[in-house]
């Protein structure tokens, strides 16, 4: 009896040996992917730092000199906002004082999962959000659009520009990437929550800055939707250009006579 | 039968004369003087395509709810104005080409001005005896941009409304009289009454074109009775011997080709490469606005200046003598036009040539103009420049403040520099053509003696 | 005789159409001179401006047939094309045909005389001996430029009905009063605990019209530590909540941006900015400039919330709304 009884310990603590976790949870992996990448600007346990401190250390994603890291303070910030930052590349920040901006996403689905977890897991924040931009209208887009956000993103969110700032271009912005930043008011975006825009205006936007994209251009070729400077280069180096060669065609230059 | 018609005409008119004067003026070829030519068809294709556009369009300020075909802006609050443009581009046959192809007939309209206008001075045409015709040539430039400027102004977009509210700025910006003569056009401050689009409606369809008109006829009649300048590329044409082609039946064919040409270039563009697609702007009120709003090209120099200006209000104790955007948008298009037409009385002040010409200058036989143009329109062309440097950020990631400060040296020492080397390449290659005539004569001389 | 058939038609169509004219010029030559010489035949031109031709008339007729049919997509750059392309290949031909089918001569001419003095002289005999009769002729002269020049002032005074060029006083008018209410682009009330910080608001005055320059406001909310108003706009805020006019002092365009950091330490400061020029304005401390050429501070709207809540304007801006003009600086908005 005692026999079997030690045959089926040692039996369990094999098996219990062997299978123990192939992956680390994803909270944990996300930890440890946090101290390679995010700790030195964000501060242990997502704290953040407001004082430029010790100079970090050049390492993998960041710039290859030291600088100052300061950042916000990750707790509470939830899914949301690190699925968005990470998703388009926004962080890690290559060079300390940029503005974050969409470029190289470092890391795989498996990985942004796991940091997301990870931060999720420092405070009690919104999650991923689901927008629905089929429900949404697309004139009440254009009117909320308009109103809130083509002052800097230009009309049809082809980008602008903001002293000491570039609201991007939107057209490579998902819907989930889009109600994200509405909600975040990354860098120095103002920050639209619920109260001040309804789920329900933000699929409008959504939807509005979908048909952005590829709006109707029944006129021709669109000149990258900006307007009187495009119009401005096809008038002079084609319109004029052409017309400038119908004359010399048709006149006589100088040489043709000086012989 | 053209036997019957023309002895028709002669009994009648007693035109024959005049007919054969005209079929036998003479033309002299070269292919720079044909850009004149470009811009007064380009203006023939405006009027024809303006005169079907204002027979849809409704210049009334009274806002209506948009329902129709276009769904981003479906139950969105517009005017009136606004809606029969937008009608006109989604729901009118040919109605978009017709409107696209006025607006980049506009476009090109003053680049074949500008285009033309460097010619004759480069070549020195506006001296005596054709100032007058040089003078009335840029007062058609000037009102060229304003009715370009009021012209889109009329669709009452989102952006052409932005560009009429820094018009006003520029307005009440002139000193002691801004205001009021803002007052008196607008009937009050911005946006105005209801009436001011009907005011913007009669000035661009009647009274500027109906002006330009009369000074494009006078110019033309000008051209014709002192007859046209020649370069001298033969021996035989000298300040008192025209040679040319005539009008018939050699330069007939010829103008009748680039009137097609040009009213062909326009039409492909019409309907190939979309021009202010007022449906995505939406329409403009006074409490929105877009980044990356930008004039039509011709009005980019002001922007630029616009927005080199640093930030002051010249004032002295409670009276704002130069508000800020006067300096970038009236003095500097003032100086500008001033330089212009005051350039033939400087240039014959500076050189002492008060004679009669016939026969143009190359530009390097005039090192002196040749630089100072190249200057001044440097000047101009940096200013213009300036005026696109936060798309240059948006598209280069160049700093924005960092292009204002650059441009703000490069402005003045642009030009400098530009007129210098002007100036040398025309020593230069005057100093060439004597070298290769002086080989010329020596070997002359060599194969003589031998 | 036998009815013409429709083939006979086709025939003698054709023949009329694509015969060469082998008849010779009406005159005979030595009967006079050619006013144009003559040059010699180029048949490959006259075909290839022939074909050209040809080719404009077919696109002529393709604009028509693509007009005619309702539901062709891109109907716009179909139209341009074939509208484009006919006059260009038009314009083809008479180019062949000005450079090798008719007869480019070069004439020598003179120019027309630089001034016509016997003429210039018999004018201004004319004018000077119609004047025998007179007189008083300065006297007769100054009468005459009186009377047109105060007749042409005349004519020219009802222009200024066009305006009220002499009242300015709609140029400090705003809609504002004190106890008006702020509402959004619908009329509702904006309550101060619906204003939070990091975003903007739009705000105009209760029942004016929007449009007006002088109605639309900027709304932000400030964290109390960071408002440093000037002595002029203290107890301008509403608890922090700070109001702006939206129209720039620069030219006149909506103030549609608001830059604020979500991370203070390490980005720019808030500030509300116009895109039209980049003017940029302070809105902690009442409005200054700092940034662009924008050469007045950003007038700004006093501002409370009562009891039940909902933000209404204390006066009127401390500083007319709108572009700089002479008079902006005078007197306060009324």
């Amino acid at each position: 009896m005692r026999l079997r009884l030690g045959l089926l310990l040692a039996l369990a603590t094999v098996v219990f040996a062997t299978s123990a976790p192939a992956a680390p949870p994803p909270v944990q992996q996300g930890k440890h992917l946090y101290g390679e990448y995010c700790v030195a600007c964000h501060g242990a346990n997502g704290s953040g730092i407001t004082q430029a401190g010790n100079r970090i250390g050049a390492g993998p994603g960041r710039s290859q000199t030291q600088q100052p890291g300061v950042a916000p303070s990750l707790r509470g910030v939830g899914a949301l906002a690190p699925d968005f930052y990470l998703r388009t590349g926004y962080m890690p920040l290559a060079h300390a004082g940029l503005q974050p901006r969409r470029s190289r996403v470092l890391f795989s689905d498996e990985q942004i999962r796991a940091l997301i977890a990870y931060v999720a897991s420092l405070g009690k924040g919104p999650p991923i959000p689901t927008p629905h931009p089929a429900h949404g209208n697309v004139s009440r887009g254009q009117a909320l659009f308009t109103d809130h956000c083509a002052g800097c993103h230009q009309i049809v969110g082809e980008g602008g520009y903001v002293t000491d700032a570039v609201p991007p271009p939107l057209e490579d912005a998902t819907a989930t990437q889009i109600a994200e930043a509405v909600r975040i008011g990354p860098y120095v975006m103002p920050r639209f929550s619920p109260r001040q825009i309804s789920n329900g205006d933000l699929d409008s936007i959504i939807a509005y800055v979908e048909y952005a994209k590829h709006p109707d251009d029944r006129g021709g070729w669109a000149l990258g939707h900006l307007g009187p400077v495009p119009e401005g280069l096809v008038t002079w180096f084609i319109a004029a250009i052409v017309l400038i060669a119908v004359c010399v065609l048709i006149g006589k230059s100088l040489r043709d006579e000086a012989g | 039968m053209i036997r019957r018609l023309v002895r028709f005409v002669d009994q009648r008119s007693g035109g024959a004369p005049l007919l054969r004067k005209t079929l036998r003026y003479l033309f002299p070829d070269h292919w720079s003087f044909l850009l004149g030519e470009v811009a007064l068809y380009a203006f023939v294709v405006l009027v024809a395509t303006g005169t079907y556009l204002a027979l849809f369009y409704d210049a009334s300020p009274s806002k209506v709810v948009y329902h129709g075909p276009y769904a981003p802006l479906q139950g969105q609050e517009m005017t009136h104005a606004y809606r029969s443009v937008l009608d006109l581009s989604t729901t009118v046959k040919a109605g978009l080409l017709i409107r696209q192809t006025h607006h980049w007939a506009a476009d090109v309209f003053l680049a074949a001005i500008v285009l033309h206008m460097l010619r004759i001075f480069f070549t020195g045409a506006y001296r005596k005896p054709r100032e007058l015709t040089y003078w009335i040539g840029l007062s058609i430039l000037g009102l060229a941009l304003l009715e370009g400027y009021l012209g889109y102004s009329l669709v009452d977009d989102l952006l052409s409304g932005m560009g009429l509210a820094i018009g006003y700025g520029v307005l009440v910006s002139v000193p002691f009289v801004g205001a009021n003569l803002a007052a008196l056009i607008w009937d009050g401050p911005f946006p105005g009454k209801h009436d001011f689009f009907s005011r913007m409606y009669i000035a661009h369809v009647f009274l500027l074109p109906a002006l330009i008109a009369v000074l494009l006829s006078v110019h033309l009649a000008l051209v014709a009775l002192k007859h046209h300048t020649q370069f001298r590329s033969q021996p035989r044409q000298t300040e008192r011997k025209i040679v040319g082609v005539p009008t018939f039946p050699g330069q007939t064919p010829r103008s009748l080709g680039l009137f097609l040409s040009v009213a062909g270039v326009l039409f492909l563009l019409g309907g190939l490469a979309q021009i202010n697609p007022i449906w995505l702007w939406g329409p403009y009120h006074t409490y929105v606005s877009t980044n990356g709003a930008q004039p039509d090209w011709y009005l980019g120099w002001l922007i630029g200046a616009l927005r080199l200006v640093p930030g002051w209000d010249f004032t002295i104790g409670h009276y704002t003598v130069v508000p800020n955007p006067f300096w970038g948008g009236a003095a500097f298009p003032l100086v500008c036009f001033g330089f212009a037409f005051s350039w033939p009385l400087l240039e014959r002040r500076f050189t002492g040539d008060y004679g009669y010409h016939n026969v143009l200058d190359r530009p390097r036989d005039a090192p002196g103009r040749t630089a100072i143009g190249v200057a001044v329109f440097t000047w101009i062309s940096l200013v213009f420049l300036a005026g696109a440097s936060d798309r240059a950020q948006v598209l280069l990631d160049l700093s924005y403040i960092g292009q204002i400060w650059f441009y703000r040296v490069i402005v003045w020492v642009g030009p400098i520099v530009a007129g210098l080397i002007a100036y040398r390449v025309c020593i230069e290659l005057q100093r060439g053509e004597q070298v290769e005539r002086e080989r010329k004569r020596a070997e002359a001389a060599a194969r003589g003696a031998a | 005789m036998k009815r013409a058939r429709p083939k006979d038609w086709l025939i003698a169509g054709a023949v009329l159409l694509l015969r060469r004219d082998r008849r010779p010029p009406r005159l005979k030559p030595g009967e006079r001179e050619p006013v144009v010489p003559a040059g010699e035949p180029r048949p490959r031109a006259e075909l290839l401006a022939l074909f050209l031709l040809g080719a404009g008339t077919l696109c002529a007729v393709a604009f028509i047939a693509v007009y005619a049919i309702d539901r062709i997509p891109r109907q716009t750059q179909f139209l341009g094309l074939s509208l484009g392309l006919s006059l260009l290949f038009v314009a083809a031909a008479l180019i062949v045909t000005a450079k090798r089918l008719v007869v480019t001569e070069e004439i020598e001419d003179e120019y027309p005389l630089d001034e016509h003095p016997d003429e210039q002289e018999t004018v201004l005999a004319a004018v000077e001996d119609s004047a025998s009769r007179l007189t008083r002729r300065r006297l007769f002269k100054l009468g005459l430029a009186g009377a047109g020049g105060a007749l042409f002032a005349a004519f020219v005074t009802p222009v200024a009905s066009l305006g009220p060029v002499l009242d300015m006083r709609r140029f400090y008018d705003t809609p504002w009063r004190r106890g008006k209410r702020l509402v959004d682009e619908h009329g509702r009330p904006y309550r101060a605990d619906q204003i939070e910080e990091k975003t903007f608001y739009t705000a105009f005055a209760e029942g004016s019209d929007k449009e007006q320059l002088g109605s639309s406001l900027v709304v932000v909310r400030l964290p109390k530590d960071d408002l440093r108003l000037p002595p002029e706009n203290s107890g301008f805020d509403a608890d922090g909540i700070v109001a702006y006019s939206k129209i720039c002092t620069h030219a006149g365009c909506a103030i549609a941006l608001y830059r604020v950091p979500l991370f203070p330490p390490a980005e720019p400061k808030p500030a509300l900015v116009c895109p039209c020029h980049y003017s940029t304005f302070d809105p902690s401390d009442g409005g200054s400039v700092t940034f662009g050429p924008a050469g007045r501070k950003l007038p700004m709207l006093p501002i409370y919330a009562d009891s039940r809540g909902q933000l209404r304007a204390r006066g009127n801006f401390d500083e007319p709304v709108g572009p700089s003009w002479w008079g902006v600086r005078m007197k306060r908005p009324t």
